[in-house]
């Protein structure tokens, strides 16, 4: 039986990362949220809504990230929730897992030395925590799994 | 038409400022997406942010393109199969908040069609060539190797 995905990036790199990652989970039924208008109609996506951006340097961003991250998981009810970055992809699966989906960091391919701030948060969050690289895998106990790049 | 791209979230007068100067002896036209607003680049068609459609455009009409060492430009110069000159962002010159374009960079170098300017006249070199080849979806197995391990996780 499909499960109820929500796959979730930032616009630009961590989106088309997403997008390319699309082969492993395509044939469930998958709810995707970007924070650029017009990117999902870019990669031929109907199913989509657009969020918030935020960073950590403004609280009002977050809680509206929140705000409107916690209206979807609540309506979608997702088995799964998977991420690439940035920060609301770490609040999403926070929100998922609270509501009892299985969360995926999978942190950017962009970060081959070190774990992103994002990816750091997202360790206590997640069920798997993957970096795309050996030696990041190696300093953080985070899973390799391969890459996309 | 040569595309010129800095990402959507910093600034990056260094190579902006380099394709401006540059952009005068060339006989094509320089279209940037160039993060600010600043307009200090007279020579290049400066946009701001651009509209996906509107970069989708852009990124698919260049004959080369020159960009940040973002995996959005890498990953966008393989979908559209164009010749793609990276330069990094340097943390010393407060261009990023860390070193991981050059990780990325030092990384890429000598993947076909990317080619990388650590200064800008390897830039200039660069453009000059009539012989850049466009990047290429690449089958990896480290790819196929992910997707495998996430559609376990997901199926399970």
């Amino acid at each position: 039986m499909p499960k109820r995905i929500i796959a979730i990036a930032s616009g630009g790199g961590h989106w088309q990362q997403l997008m390319l990652m699309r082969p492993a989970f395509s044939h469930h039924d998958v709810h995707y949220l970007t924070t650029l208008p017009g990117l999902p109609d870019e990669f031929g996506i109907s199913a989509f809504s657009i969020i918030p951006d935020c960073n950590r340097n403004s609280k009002l961003k977050v809680l509206r990230a929140t705000a409107a991250l916690a209206k979807h998981v609540w309506r979608l009810r997702p088995h799964i929730v998977i991420s690439t970055g940035a920060l609301p992809g770490v609040i999403a699966l926070v929100m998922g897992r609270l509501a009892g989906a299985r969360t995926i960091w999978v942190d950017s391919v962009a970060n081959a030395e070190e774990m992103s701030l994002s990816g750091k948060l997202a360790r206590r969050h997640a069920h798997l925590w993957l970096t795309q690289w050996e030696d990041v895998a190696e300093a953080t106990g985070a899973e390799f799994a391969g890459r996309i790049l | 038409m040569i595309f010129v791209t800095v990402g959507t979230q910093l600034p990056f007068p260094r190579l902006l400022s380099a394709m401006n100067d540059h952009a005068t002896g060339l006989d094509e036209p320089v279209v940037a997406q160039t993060c600010s607003d600043d307009g200090k680049w007279p020579a290049l068609e400066c946009h701001g942010l651009l509209q996906p459609d509107a970069f989708a455009r852009c990124f698919s009409q260049a004959r080369v393109v020159i960009a940040h060492a973002g995996i959005g430009s890498v990953l966008s110069a393989r979908r559209w199969n164009k010749p793609l000159v990276l330069m990094p962002r340097r943390h010393d010159l407060g261009e990023h908040r860390n070193d991981h374009q050059l990780a990325t960079a030092r990384r890429l170098e000598g993947s076909p069609g990317i080619h990388i300017a650590w200064e800008a006249s390897d830039l200039f070199a660069l453009l000059k060539r009539d012989d850049l080849v466009g990047a290429m979806e690449v089958i990896d197995p480290q790819r196929e190797a992910l997707l495998a391990r996430l559609r376990d996780f997901i199926d399970d």
